[in-house]
């Protein structure tokens, strides 16, 4: 068993509640923090640690806090990205609904060493039900006086709220979501000013995922210098893995960083192994947004080493032979997938997902998808690769937020990696006419039983 | 005070400029023809606050970041919302990247317009229309629907055409902040997105008709003014009249006697020199209601005065034929 | 594009009347619009239109559209831009039960589309279409953050997962027993089918 720090009490019953959490050693990082530490103390935990943004870019936590800027008089908060809308992901979802106070405790922490008098989470508005476990939640620590005013007696004085979105993946990229927070249309802003500098209604405000934020709570607890000795290298620490796709045991995984990717796709542990014993064609290893890697280049990198669950050994090769950790949305595609049809889901997401701001992700990721349907459907044109190759290249880059970027690299990685199947579609579509691609319902059922 | 350079012109500006704006003071200062070193904007307007950012036609490149930070900017940035920093070096027409990027911005913002320019009452006068033929592909690689709507009125004065819009969020800008009272918005979202106001009535406000001139394309345009001709055919004339509104200060398209238009005066850059109002605007057609003060200067690079578009009205619709077309032309 | 918002709009006051929040829902919101700073009550549009939607028959009208801009005391225009840029927020009636199915890749590796297939197939109406009896309608959204227990759909404040064919027969008939319109807001999550 690999070390877990986030959810190692998930299976424990009652543990939503903040008795029985309370029990299991809950709010011990707000009790040392408040009592034992200055603001600038916790900083310099989470600076040590070696914490990275677990919302998918893996920008240094701590030292995002420190860029927070501090004039007197003005209002910081604090806001937790708990939008989690990227296609393969759904960790968050998985804690904030089992273990409600985790993240709770989190908020509370690391508004102490904002200095934040108010936060606010900002939860996809799908997960409903899952809002409504951490109003609940909230509610709890307001009683007991882990919320409020004067908490522990101290004069630190917190408010918490959860706010629900309308359905919108860009809400997940941090401007658009203040925006959204704002009760206003979820436009990315243009940056500068960065939300450090002015934010949610002009203030400095810090935005993080909501796995980094219940990570401050172990930090704390542990110390971060014992915390950045977990993990490997750069990458300490354990992260959350959404693991889905053509695997035996779908679901939420913590995991060291550092773990083989071998192992953790075919140990009984973790995913368990390729559904009916079949095997592996692809991954997506952090979420739609990241190249798609195939068998060879996901065990292994180009170089031969085992390819290992960590921000560098994933990302290695670059964009020719490598991936990213993103968002830890890892899902697996076994050897009768299509992966163009795949990618048609990924591009229809991407255009349903712009916002339509600026012109290149609006009008090209629309293209993308009707050429790709059109590839699909058995209409192709053999220069139809050549096209969505040259539109994605267009695209990446020249936008205002980097949704552009995540809707050009899914397809930039398949037609790399798997050009081949494109070119099968598009110079032999009577052949594809009658797969499936996919497997029915009742194939995953019985492999389940 | 920073100093910048763009492609190789290097000019002192105050903080806070943008490098759009700096390409332009090195144009002015040194009264360059066919402002080429100025990127072309389409939805940047210097007289709207927070304008810009959004159609990406005015990227360049940053080679330099500054004196202190020489680091390269990894993307290419919009000129029009990326300030200068002291000792920051950009490239603009100098740069193959630079052009291939625009040119490839360009492309998207035609995917989805409709080639009919011939048909459009903007025709000669779009600042689309001038970028596609600096800039366009020769042939449309777009062989799919484009996207239409059904025109609508709004109000009594101005036509929306949301086919053409290529939502640069000026008039909504405008809405926001030469008028007080916004009816006007952006709806729907991703290339679904379009300009609307919420009842017919929207646009009752004086300065509401500053929408047409912002508009870069022929989706808002005049209802009073009488297409008997083409822009072109129509000789623009400076003029004024005493306003209570507004400064009065207009430019008016006449033909023969009749004031077929009344717009405001536009800058070098495309730009309204001054907001004029409604009345001046839409109620004030006979020459009699202007006192004329001469032939308004229209560059000589802009397509309105090339003249370049009275054979193509028969031609058949391509973006990609007109200009080979003109090309031959010249 | 169905430009429903777009052009003449009649704003009918006798319509208006109908549309109010119930004292209970009034307290409810007000206390949300009490979560922001002064000034900065217009955050609460998003969680405001999710109640409206739920009170005023699923989907938001015009008109209930035009009641929340004047309880939060903003301009309509700022109400329509919001409502249609979010997915969640239906701009035309749906059926009581609205079929959430995501089609996105993890789902649609595992038959996403045969649970679409076989839903239009026992309703008799397509994707995006209402039954007859305005019991039922179908969409196709994208990842619901359900990856892992696919195919899946939602319905209301409800996720169904690891959905078979079987399932969705029974989800079918709960439903319709129980004949209830289902909301996001909808509390009684726990006691789903
Ligand atoms: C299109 C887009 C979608 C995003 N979606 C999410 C999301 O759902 N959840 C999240 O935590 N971060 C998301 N991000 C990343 C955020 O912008 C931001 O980097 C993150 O919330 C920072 O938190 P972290 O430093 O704790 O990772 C998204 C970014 C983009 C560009
Ligand atoms: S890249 Fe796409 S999502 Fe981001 S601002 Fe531009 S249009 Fe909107
Ligand atoms: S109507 Fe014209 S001014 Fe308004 S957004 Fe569209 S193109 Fe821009
Ligand atoms: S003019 Fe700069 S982005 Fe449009
Ligand atoms: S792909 Fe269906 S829930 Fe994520």
């Amino acid at each position: 068993m690999g070390i877990k720090l986030l959810i190692h009490n998930d299976k424990v019953p009652g543990i939503e509640t903040l008795a029985v959490y309370r029990q299991m050693g809950g709010y011990a990082s707000v009790e040392k923090a408040l009592k034992t530490m200055t603001p600038n103390d916790v900083v310099e935990e989470v600076k040590k640690s070696g914490l990275r943004g677990r919302g998918g870019a893996g920008f240094p936590t701590g030292m995002k806090w420190s860029f927070l800027f501090k004039p007197e008089g003005v209002e910081r908060y604090l806001v937790c990205n708990a939008d989690e809308s990227e296609p393969g992901t759904f960790k968050d979802r998985y804690l904030m609904e089992k273990i409600p106070h985790a993240l709770i405790e989190g908020m509370i922490t690391s508004s102490y060493a904002l200095g934040a008098k108010t936060s606010y989470i900002y939860i996809r508005g799908e997960y409903f039900y899952v809002a409504r476990i951490l109003e609940k939640a909230i509610e709890e620590a307001y009683a007991a006086g882990w919320l409020g005013k004067n908490i522990l007696g101290t004069d630190f004085s917190h408010d918490c709220f959860v706010q629900v979105g309308g359905g919108a993946y860009i809400c997940g990229e941090e401007t658009a979501l203040l925006e959204s927070l704002e009760g206003k249309r979820g436009n990315p802003r243009i940056k500068p000013p960065f939300p450090a500098i002015a934010g949610l209604y002009g203030c400095p405000t810090v935005v993080n995922n909501v796995e980094t934020i219940a990570t401050v709570c172990p930090i704390i607890n542990m110390g971060g210098e014992e915390y950045a000795k977990i993990g490997i290298g750069k990458s300490t620490g354990t992260k959350l893995i959404s693991a889905s796709g053509h695997i035996n045991k779908p679901g939420v995984y913590e995991i060291e960083l550092g773990l083989p990717v071998e192992e953790f796709i075919y140990s009984d542990e973790y995913c368990g192994g390729i559904i009916n014993g079949r095997k592996m064609k692809a991954v997506v290893a952090g979420g739609s947004s990241v190249p798609i890697l195939p068998t060879e280049l996901i065990l292994k990198t180009a170089k031969g080493e085992p390819r290992l669950m960590s921000y560098e050994s994933l990302s290695d090769g670059g964009f020719l032979t490598g991936s990213m950790l993103g968002s830890g949305g890892f899902i697996v595609y076994d050897e009768t997938t299509s992966i163009v049809k795949n990618l048609y889901t990924f591009a229809r997401f991407y255009h349903h997902e712009s916002c339509g701001q600026c012109s290149p992700c609006r009008e090209g990721t629309g293209w993308m998808e009707k050429i790709l349907h059109r590839i699909v459907e058995g209409h192709g044109k053999p220069s139809d690769i050549d096209l969505l190759w040259d539109i994605q290249r267009k695209i990446e880059g020249n936008t205002i937020c980097p949704l552009g970027d995540a809707a050009a690299w899914p397809v930039a990685s398949a037609i790399r990696h798997f050009r081949a199947e494109f070119e099968e579609y598009v110079n032999h579509p009577e052949r594809i006419k009658d797969v499936k691609h996919y497997y029915s319902v009742q194939q995953v059922s019985e492999a389940q039983l | 005070m920073a100093k910048v350079t763009i492609d190789g012109h290097s000019i002192e500006v105050p903080d806070g400029t943008t490098i759009l704006q700096a390409a332009r003071m090195i144009v002015d200062a040194n009264n360059y023809e066919g402002a080429n070193i100025a990127p072309p904007t389409m939805c940047y307007y210097s007289k709207l606050k927070t304008s810009g950012g959004y159609c990406r036609t005015c990227i360049v490149k940053v080679t330099k970041g500054s004196e202190k930070d020489p680091r390269p900017m990894p993307k290419p940035v919009a000129s029009c919302r990326t300030t200068v920093m002291d000792g920051m070096e950009v490239v603009n027409i100098t740069s193959p990247e630079v052009l291939e990027s625009r040119k490839a911005v360009v492309e998207f913002l035609l995917i989805n317009h409709p080639l009919d320019c011939p048909i459009c009452d903007q025709a000669g006068e779009c600042h689309l229309q001038d970028l596609g033929y600096e800039h366009g592909l020769a042939k449309t690689r777009y062989d799919f629907e484009r996207r239409t709507f059904e025109k609508i009125d709004i109000g009594p004065y101005v036509k929306l055409h949301m086919t053409r819009c290529i939502m640069c969020f000026r008039c909504i800008k405008v809405a926001d902040q030469i008028t007080d009272n916004r009816f006007q918005g952006m709806l729907f979202r991703g290339d679904a997105s379009e300009i609307s106001t919420y009842i017919e009535k929207a646009i009752d406000n004086d300065f509401s008709g500053n929408v047409i001139d912002v508009c870069p394309v022929g989706a808002l345009t005049d209802k009073t003014f009488r297409f008997k001709s083409r822009v072109w055919f129509a000789k623009p004339m400076d003029a004024h009249r005493y306003c209570k509104k507004c400064s009065g200060k207009v430019a008016i398209w006449l033909k023969a006697d009749e004031v077929l238009r009344v717009t405001s005066r536009k800058d070098k850059w495309g730009e309204a020199e001054e907001w004029i109002c409604n009345e001046c605007r839409f109620e004030k057609k006979k020459t009699s209601d202007w006192i004329i003060e001469g032939p308004r200067h229209i560059d000589r690079h802009s397509v309105i005065s090339a003249n370049h578009y009275e054979n193509l009205t028969k031609l058949k619709l391509d973006i990609g034929k007109q200009q080979k077309q003109l090309a031959d032309k010249k | 594009m169905s430009t429903q918002l777009n052009g003449a709009q009649t704003f009918d006051k006798n319509k208006l009347t109908k549309i109010v929040f119930s004292d209970d829902t009034m307290q409810t919101v007000q206390k949300m619009m009490k979560r922001y700073p002064e000034g900065k009550h217009k955050s609460a549009l998003l969680p405001i239109l999710h109640i409206a939607q739920a009170e005023f028959g699923g989907w938001l009208s015009p008109e209930t559209m035009d009641y929340v801009a004047s309880v939060l005391n903003i301009k309509p225009i700022e109400v329509y831009e919001v409502a249609s840029f979010y997915s969640m927020y239906n701009l035309k009636p749906v059926g009581k039960c609205l079929l959430e199915v995501c089609r996105t890749s993890s789902c649609w590796t595992r038959g996403a589309e045969d649970v679409v297939k076989h839903l239009e197939k026992k309703l008799g109406i397509k994707e995006g279409e209402t039954t007859k009896d305005g019991m039922f309608t179908i969409k196709t959204v994208e990842c619901l953050g359900s990856c892992g227990s696919a195919p899946m759909l939602q319905c209301g404040a409800s996720y169904h997962e690891n959905l078979t064919l079987e399932k969705v027969d029974a989800l079918l008939e709960n439903y319709r027993k129980a004949g209830k319109q289902r909301s996001y807001t909808d509390l009684d999550y726990k006691n789903t089918l």
